[in-house]
């Protein structure tokens, strides 16, 4: 038997390093040579911290503030994880049922579109009136960003799940839930996953603008600290956290998806080995 | 390939141990079940209808007839086969000549314009559940491994996971599978899926077996090789076959009986008894009674095909 046409031997772990290299590389330079201009361009112009900190400063700033950041860095993260819990939740409940009933279906999806339509900004200082100044309003808010991607591309997996593979189980007596279980749920897990790597992106930043409407810790409380006292340094502080930790988020959920659907990163040039 | 001493024992033990656990009744000795006023009906609920009063066919399909797109295109017309139980019966006929539109109606899947489907007794139009159906395309569900695949029918017939698996493991070598228990389908060749799809067609627990160009896929060394084995595991527990094919070889090779079809519409031309004992000897397709039956057969099929 000849070997499959995509099979190769394993690299060695110097050409892995270069891949790596030529892969990662030209973002690292490009993100070190922002900051660079950025620097020389604040000490050259002069610039006012209040108007334009320098990366310098701010990295002060963040050294300033490392006692607190943890603290409000937790209930940040809390409040993005019980949101993302309850987007999931409510999404793939949703998801079934509108691919289930087509007549949810024909009612709902005009809702949700709408409900995607409304600022948060407007939403959430209505959540804090209604839910007070603790974590419900922020995790509504979450949940709120979020549920809407999942529940759009788990009805897009469910729905478009092999009809002839429906068949199939259909033939092996399954009913309906059967089909739901045996092909219908894990043809949509990809789609379901899609959806969860939009809403953790969204996730954090959905949290600080909760935060940012009224609160007692959280990152967006910490922003709104630092804006009121001119403190510019610290608020580039509170903005890089945030895009550090969308960032973990959405690696944690692309290590999920890997976790929970192998079979998407088979290698096809594998076939035919043992 | 290290072949067994005795190949038919090891597969028969297996496949009677996965039919022992089957919900459904054990079946008749061979005997009994080819002499129909001796047979005991399988299912007790069954409601024989006026026209099968005196004998139940395993697989009745009366004056089927279908037409797709409103009545537009008509692909069967008034199509009657039998199968008695235990009994193999293939059918026969050029592409689109509605061949596997017949099988999916057995399945349950699909609802003829007209004409009446049994099986067992039982009408099963739009009724699922009654037979194990093997597609045409292999259809493996590419998020379970192969081994997992394989026990998916048992899964869904309610059967235990754990026996399931364990009965599966035990055939992958047969079906040419050993060592990719736990290979994902994509990593399996053709071949390979195909076999992986029949072994889990076997693995379903029904005794009426619908298969729709199981070894379409193979190549003719590989096809001869499942011929010899597809007799030894039928053998085993003599289910009855509905076996679809355009290769008539393949159908006289393996069959007590073959239905000619005809071009679109599909019509019955010819029924085909198949005396040849068995085991069937790879050989007894150069011997001369065969050939004489192959050509009669192909003799059919071309009167069923369109005027030039």
């Amino acid at each position: 038997m000849t070997p499959a046409p995509g099979a190769r031997a394993r690299p060695s772990p110097l050409a892995r390093a270069g891949h790596y290299a030529a892969e990662y590389l030209p973002p690292a330079a490009l993100l070190v040579a922002l900051v660079a201009g950025w620097e020389l361009w604040v000490r050259a112009f002069d610039t006012k911290p209040y108007v334009l900190p320098a990366p310098s400063r701010v990295w002060d700033a963040f050294l300033e503030t490392r006692g607190v950041l943890p603290g409000h860095i937790r209930t940040t993260m809390a409040e993005s994880l019980l949101g993302l819990f309850f987007a999931a939740l409510i999404g793939v409940g949703l998801a079934v049922v509108i691919a289930l009933v087509p007549f949810v279906r024909r009612v709902l999806y005009p809702l949700l579109i709408v409900s995607q339509t409304i600022p948060m900004i407007v939403l959430a200082p209505l959540l804090i009136v209604w839910f007070g100044f603790g974590m419900t309003p922020k995790v509504i808010v979450v949940a709120l960003v979020g549920f809407f991607p999942i529940v759009v591309s788990t009805v897009d997996g469910l729905t478009n799940a092999d009809r002839e593979l429906v068949g199939l189980v259909r033939s092996m007596g399954a009913r309906r839930l059967a089909v739901l279980r045996y092909v219908m749920l894990p043809s949509a897990l990809p789609g379901f996953f899609a959806g969860l790597k939009i809403a953790a992106a969204y996730a954090v930043l959905g949290a600080v603008i909760g935060e940012y409407m009224g609160g007692s810790s959280g990152l967006g409380l910490f922003i709104t600290r630092a804006q009121t006292s001119f403190r510019v340094d610290r608020v580039f502080v509170a903005v890089v956290v945030v895009a550090l930790a969308s960032m973990a988020l959405f690696a944690a959920v692309h290590i999920a998806a890997r976790l929970a659907t192998p079979w998407i990163y088979v290698s096809k040039s594998e076939e035919g080995t043992k | 390939m290290e072949r067994n001493r005795e190949p038919g024992r090891s597969v028969a033990a297996a496949l009677v141990a996965a039919r022992a656990s089957q919900t459904h009744a054990p079946r008749q000795p061979l005997a009994s079940t080819r002499d129909h006023n001796a047979r005991t009906p399988n299912n007790p609920t069954q409601q024989p209808t006026a026209n099968s009063r005196h004998m139940t066919s395993a697989i009745e399909l009366r004056h089927i007839s279908h037409a797709f797109g409103g009545g537009a295109v008509s692909v069967l017309e008034d199509v009657t086969v039998t199968a008695e139980p235990g009994q193999f019966v293939s059918l026969v006929g050029p592409s689109g000549c509605g061949k596997s539109t017949l099988l999916r109606v057995l399945a349950g899947l699909l609802v003829p314009s007209a004409g009446d489907a049994l099986v067992d007794g039982q009408d099963v139009r739009g009724r699922p559940g009654a037979v194990a159906y093997m597609p045409q395309k292999d259809l493996l569900f590419p998020w379970r491994r192969a081994l997992a695949n394989a026990t998916v029918g048992a899964e869904i017939a309610g059967q235990s996971k754990h026996d399931a698996r364990e009965r599966a493991r035990a055939l992958f070598p047969r079906f040419g599978l050993a060592g990719f228990e736990r290979a994902w389908p994509v990593q399996l060749s053709g071949g390979m899926r195909q076999r992986l799809a029949l072994l889990r067609t076997f693995l379903v627990p029904r005794d009426v077996l619908l298969l729709d160009e199981p070894f379409g896929a193979l190549d003719a060394i590989n096809r001869r090789e499942m011929h010899r084995w597809l007799q030894e595991v039928w053998a085993a527990d003599q289910r009855t076959v509905l076996f679809v094919t355009h290769d008539v070889e393949e159908a006289l090779v393996l069959s007590d009986a073959v239905y000619v079809m005809t071009a679109r519409p599909g019509r019955i031309q010819a029924r085909v008894d198949v005396p040849f004992p068995r085991p069937r000897v790879p050989s007894l397709v150069t011997d001369p009674a065969f050939v004489a039956l192959k050509a009669q057969l192909l003799t059919e099929l071309d009167r069923g095909m369109p005027p030039a």
